[in-house]
């Protein structure tokens, strides 16, 4: 698989927020816990709905959550 | 291991019991053997009509037996299908789709080479079972390795 461009800190707001679970969130945000798994790991680049609705419970806008890394399109 | 890839596997080694016992169970005492061309037609097309719900049956109940078990076993609810899912499924079934025309490719060839319609049932038979190996593979790939 191609290395995704997208990254994101989403397992140190997870600790940050009362050391919420993977279930928990996913249970928040409607997907499984498998899915916030594969997109903490980087193997997975949630849709942009998906995106949103994570920042909205960390109460955090999109790019503090999600960074974009243009260098590694080459 | 997750629920999903577990699944995968499990799909793949039925896919091909239930097709293998089921043409072993057919074919067994080689009932083909002097048939003419119109009742070869008749007979793959009664073969693999009856197909079809067996295998749906048989996917049913191991699917049931398998919710059941791996709840029992790990404790853990099944997860619902998330649009990671749908994505994986999608191209899953893309790569299934390339597969089966391939071989529909071969078997219309191996027509056009004047071989029997035997033949060409048999190659759009292995292509049907090879598609969803490639299918529930490509599920297990993706999920393994992202997508």
């Amino acid at each position: 698989m191609a290395k995704h461009q997208i990254s994101n800190n989403i397992r140190k707001l997870r600790f940050n927020q009362d050391e919420m679970t993977q279930q928990q969130l996913g249970d928040m945000v409607g997907v499984s816990r498998q899915t916030i798994v594969a997109i903490e790991k980087g193997k997975y680049s949630p849709t942009l709905e998906l995106a949103f609705r994570i920042a909205h419970v960390f109460n955090l806008p999109l790019h503090e959550v999600f960074s974009y890394n243009p260098e590694d399109d080459h | 291991m997750s629920y999903q890839e577990k699944r995968s596997i499990l799909n793949m080694i039925s896919t091909l019991l239930i097709s293998g016992i089921y043409f072993w169970y057919i074919f067994r005492g080689d009932p083909t053997a002097g048939m003419s061309s119109d009742e070869l037609l008749y007979f793959w097309g009664k073969s693999i009509l009856i197909l079809i719900p067996v295998t749906i049956v048989a996917k049913i109940i191991i699917a049931i037996v398998f919710a059941v078990g791996n709840t029992v076993a790990t404790r853990e609810k099944i997860p619902s299908t998330d649009e990671r899912d749908k994505l994986i499924e999608l191209k899953s079934l893309r790569n299934s789709r390339y597969m089966f025309g391939l071989g529909f490719i071969l078997a219309m060839v191996a027509l056009s080479m004047n071989m029997s319609v035997n033949v060409m049932f048999v190659v759009i038979v292995l292509a049907g079972v090879v598609s969803e190996i490639v299918e529930n593979a490509s599920q297990l790939y993706f999920y393994r390795k992202g997508i």
